[in-house]
């Protein structure tokens, strides 16, 4: 179970959160081509090592932010705020 | 002739207190402080069970947690708990016990035939059998004929509980290391868990002849113990065992509260504790590894260490004449233990050409032979050992006569929770064995758990582990150095076993290795090696370094797989705790719930709110009642419990913005007052949601939606605008509690308002359709909108959630002389299939778009909302998509939910099915919706069901009142 460190509330159990997936993904203007449209609903990365993704406190404050999370330990290498750009080792 | 294998005195039983048990039908007796294994064993109980696959006589071969063999049901009827080892199971007066897989008993076993044909039994015989014509044909006869004990089919009365704690260090393991640990990390100020998977602190200093301190083993214990118990920071957890390693140090422990375990208690059973530990000291001891020669699961052969245990814990000798087979010199301590408890020691047969002097000299004073560079080839005996076969360092061979066989193959540190918190294992050749590969941050692994051998080293890593905290102990203690030479396998004909729980053999792994299923991984998959309850405790570094032998790789190349939890097993029941039956999750009531149930309202559960289905009258049967409830509102007056609808309040400069966004229709434009029927989606463009939007001002919207998708819509619309549209000025408060909502509906709601009272005129006429008004009913403040899912003129009373009984109640008494019924969720569902009306989940499903429901054009919105991309993906505009339309049976018959229809001239086997049906009391005929292929244009077709072979005819959704007209009154 992963102690997760919510910007807000500090740090609790993994039960009280939900994983969004992948973060940073930009959501693209709706006339844009198929295959554009298609990459931003189904093109997802999956790395081994240091993932970045978008979690929310769901069981607490409702709050989304982002984290860095390697694939391998399972180690949070960062938890930064939901509108900052990747923040990470690889970074 | 009662425990006469019990030695007259020693061992940390109360002689005192004498319990009777029942094992296999018969009658045994023990003392307080047995274990149900060593209880058998102080009766000479030899054959305690049968093996798994080959149903072979067994009996126990060790003292812990690793017992393979012995595998018992306790308890009866709803508290029989079944696969536990007798070996973790204490004894208490009156217990019931029985060992696993035999039948129809254990002396006479139906299953031991397949010892018999063994040798086509081997592994993979399943797969490379039972493949014509399919596996699948086979599986529930051989799943049957295999498989372990068999669990109670009544649900189980007792209490079982989760619990949470947090510590800064937890020690795992309660022997000298671990007590080392826990004393220095108490002395530190820190607090200090410290759990050990047996009812008594101590580990081997329980069974080993050792000094501490200047005190006995024991002593020192007891008195460590003791000091640990007054201290505030220390919580003491026997009975404890950690079953698993899970992420920053989340480990879970099984508690097994002391009681009898087949009988009634006053509290908890199990308790399974999660901890978070800042830091984890594994203090877990070392396994003994059997040997692998034929004949090795004879029952009356142990593990040395095993022997060792049962005559100074237990005071029980576990034969009368004792041959010991080792590869090392741990077994001798052990073989002049079970000699002190009144066995004979006829020979130690040594696989070492040399061996200590000292050694030697123990031995021939014990009036034994010592065999060096021997090994044992051949057991003897029909179910029990009666002698062995031993083939000398010259080649010779004779036989011995014995009872009890003692082998010896080395340790094992059980790295089991350090392996799966991630940490890496190290081969040691010189020991021959894998150990924790350096210290991981925050986990350390301490004495024998770390191949730390002696115990003055055990105990100064266990006491710097503790004092040096995270920052991890110095250099290694002096470690004394093993003397043991590997014997992996005895080259020799006949069935040796590796994994006895799971009956794999030597030759299984030369096999597996034949067929090139070499790695590790594989072997355990095709031989079901390390499998199950025991996990592999005896097997797997046997087994690895067999089919390193077999391949020609040393145990390090092989590599082991990695150990996953749990560490022994766990009852189902701990798992959920309190968390079943009523408590499994909460119960939603609305504030009407008991009315309901005085009412006959039959209670159902729907999207987790407790609401009524219908309200049966005396002499009703489920049908009547629904078509009385659906006449009455057709003609007179309903009332209807429809608070669980979804209620969310969007509110902010932006809020017009937003829900234009989140509709698939535009909501910006809706005029406050006003309410609007609205389509939700997500980014795929299929419906997720519907329901009824109010604009209370130009800055708030009211979002109704389903009664199931409230909770999920709130939590998205927070995340399109958290993550998303970040820049919109919007707040979300989800309010559906808030309000209780009351839905009248029918031709006479008007009068009955008026008849409790409102402050604004309720003529349907002059009160639109659509539309909503801020005043007060029956003198409570109210909002009411008017919208309607049975058709007809219905109004929606939203009221504070603590006024709403109140107010149902003199609705209900103001409609009496109107002939007012209150109406559940069937009758609802009725009268909206009549009427065509669209419910999501059931006429929709993960791939319906807007158009397949009639709302074709959405995707041609000017502006951007969630999903409307997808909806101009080419396979979304598709025309021959299934399209909701009705169904009507040619003789009014109702039509089965989910049956399919064909084109009777067409060749494809189905073109849709019906996805809502009923029987229309007001129409008198069975009414239908369903999603045909094309089924818009194809309105007036017919076609044929499938299944039943009716005859139907593609219709107007809405069969009742299409024109709408009496929703105006």
């Amino acid at each position: 179970m992963l102690l997760i460190k919510c910007p807000f509330c500090g740090e609790r159990d993994e039960i009280e959160f939900r994983c969004g997936g992948e973060s940073h993904i930009q959501r693209p203007a709706s006339d844009v081509s198929d295959e554009t449209w298609g990459a931003y609903l189904f093109a997802r990365e999956n790395p081994r090592g240091v993932h970045f993704e978008r979690w929310v406190h769901h069981a607490g404050c409702r709050q989304w932010f982002n984290l860095a999370r390697d694939t391998v330990t399972h180690e949070i290498r960062s938890v930064y705020p939901i509108t900052a750009p990747r923040r990470g080792p690889s970074q | 002739m009662t425990q006469s294998f019990r030695s007259a005195s020693g061992g940390l039983v109360e002689r005192g207190r004498t319990l009777k048990f029942r094992f296999a039908g018969r009658e045994y007796e023990g003392y307080e402080g047995d274990t149900l294994a060593s209880a058998l064993l102080a009766n000479g109980v030899r054959l305690a069970g049968r093996s798994f696959k080959y149903h072979r006589p067994r009996g126990l071969i060790a003292a812990g947690p690793e017992e393979s063999n012995i595998l018992v049901t306790v308890g009866q009827g709803g508290r029989r708990t079944t696969n536990l080892r007798a070996t973790e199971v204490d004894l208490y007066d009156g217990m019931v016990a029985a060992p696993v897989n035999c039948w129809p008993s254990l002396r006479f076993d139906v299953g031991a035939v397949n010892n018999l044909f063994s040798r086509w039994l081997g592994a993979g015989f399943y797969y490379k059998t039972f493949m014509w014509p399919h596996w699948m044909l086979f599986e529930g006869f051989i799943r049957r004929a295999a498989g372990l004990g068999q669990p109670s089919t009544e649900a189980d009365p007792d209490r079982y509980e989760l619990a949470y704690a947090h510590c800064d260090v937890l020690v795992v393991g309660g022997g000298a290391a671990g007590l080392a640990a826990a004393k220095a990390a108490a002395a530190g100020g820190r607090r200090v868990i410290l759990c050990d998977q047996d009812t008594r602190f101590g580990g081997s200093l329980l069974w080993c002849d050792a000094e501490v301190e200047g005190l006995r083993g024991r002593d020192w214990v007891d008195r460590t113990v003791a000091g640990l118990s007054t201290q505030p920071n220390v919580r003491l957890a026997p009975r404890t065992t950690a079953v698993g390693h899970y992420d920053y140090n989340s480990v879970v422990l099984l508690e097994r509260v002391p009681g009898r375990e087949g009988e009634a208690r006053d509290g908890a059973r199990e308790r399974l504790w999660q901890v978070r530990a800042e830091q984890v000291i594994y203090a877990c001891g070392a396994l003994e590894r059997p040997i692998v020669f034929p004949g090795n699961d004879k029952p009356g052969i142990m593990l040395a260490s095993a022997a060792r245990q049962y005559a100074n814990r237990w005071g029980v000798r576990t034969g009368d004449r004792l041959v010991v087979f080792t590869n090392n010199d741990s077994a001798y301590d052990a073989a002049l233990a079970a000699a002190d408890a009144g066995a004979r020691l006829i020979a130690v047969v040594d696989s070492r050409a040399n061996v200590d002097a000292q050694r030697q000299k123990q031995i021939t004073a014990c009036g034994a032979e010592l065999i060096t560079g021997g090994a044992v080839i051949e057991t003897h005996g029909d179910t029990v050992l009666k002698g062995v076969t031993v083939r000398e360092g010259a080649g010779r061979t004779r036989r011995i006569a014995c009872d009890g066989l003692l082998m010896a193959g080395g340790w094992n540190p059980t790295v089991h929770l350090y392996s799966q918190a991630g940490g890496k294992l190290r081969w040691e050749d010189a020991r021959a064995f894998f150990r924790p590969d350096g210290v991981r941050d925050a986990i350390a692994c301490v004495g024998a758990c770390n191949g730390t051998l002696g115990l003055a080293a055990a105990l100064q890593e266990g006491h710097e582990a503790a004092a040096f905290g995270r920052a991890g102990a110095p250099a290694s203690p002096q470690t004394e150095e093993p003397a043991i030479e590997p014997l992996w396998r005895v080259d020799a004909p006949g069935k040796a076993f590796v994994d006895f729980l799971n009956d794999v053999t030597a030759g299984d792994i030369a096999q597996a290795a034949r067929e090139n299923f070499v790695s590790v991984e594989h072997l355990k998959r095709y031989t079901t090696l390390g499998m199950a309850p025991d996990q592999g405790k005896t097997s797997n570094v046997n087994a690895l370094a067999v089919m390193g032998e077999a391949t020609g790789r040393a145990p390090a190349q092989v590599g082991t797989t990695r150990y996953r939890p749990p560490f022994t097993p766990v009852s189902m029941a701990s798992y959920r705790g309190r968390l079943r039956g009523d408590l499994y999750r909460p119960y939603r009531h609305t504030p009407m719930h008991a009315w309901h149930l005085a009412h006959g309202g039959k209670i159902e559960e729907f999207g987790e709110w407790q609401r009524p289905a219908l309200y049966l009258q005396p002499g009703e049967d489920h049908e009547q009642a629904v078509r009385r409830e659906c006449r009455a509102v057709r003609t007179a007056c309903g009332l209807f419990d429809a608070s669980p609808l979804g209620k969310i309040e969007v509110r902010g400069p932006d809020a017009a913005r937003f829900v234009d966004l989140i509709y698939a229709n535009t909501m910006s434009t809706l005029k406050p007052g006003k309410l609007r029927y609205g389509l939700m989606l997500n980014e795929l463009g299929i419906i997720i949601d519907d329901g009824v939007a109010a604009r209370l001002d130009e800055e708030t919207f009211l979002v109704g939606t389903t009664s199931g998708g409230a909770d999920k819509i709130a939590a998205g619309m927070e995340e399109w605008l958290q993550c998303e549209w970040i820049d919109l000025k919007v707040l979300v408060a989800p309010v559906t509690t808030d309000w209780a909502v009351i839905n009248i509906a029918g031709p006479a709601s008007p009068q009955v308002l008026a008849a409790v009272g409102c402050d604004f005129d309720p003529d349907p006429k002059r009160f639109e359709h659509l539309s909503f008004r801020t005043g007060a009913v029956g003198g409570i403040p109210a909002r009411v909108m008017r919208v309607s899912f049975t058709g007809e003129a219905s109004y929606e009373i939203n009221v504070p959630a603590d006024r709403a009984l109140d107010l149902w109640e003199r609705l209900y008494a103001a409609g009496k002389p109107f002939g007012i019924e209150p109406f559940g969720i069937d009758a609802l569902m009725q009268m909206r299939t009549e009427k065509g009306f669209l419910h999501v989940g059931s006429d929709t499903d993960g791939t319906t778009v807007p158009a397949d429901v009639g709302w074709t054009k959405v995707a041609n919105r000017p502006v951007d909302f969630v999903g409307k991309r997808s909806l101009l993906w080419e396979t979304n505009q598709d025309p021959s998509r299934p399209q909701l339309v009705g169904l009507s049976e040619a003789g009014g018959q109702v039509l089965a939910i989910g049956e399919h229809v064909r084109d009777p001239k067409g060749d494809k086997p189905t073109i849709g099915y019906v996805t809502s049906s009923g029987y229309s009391e007001a129409l008198g005929r069975g009414v239908a919706l369903a999603m045909i292929q094309g089924g818009r244009a194809r309105i007036g077709e017919e076609l044929v069901t499938t299944r039943s072979g009716q005859r139907v005819r593609i219709v107007e959704a809405a069969a009742y009142d299409p024109k709408g007209e009496r929703l105006n009154g």
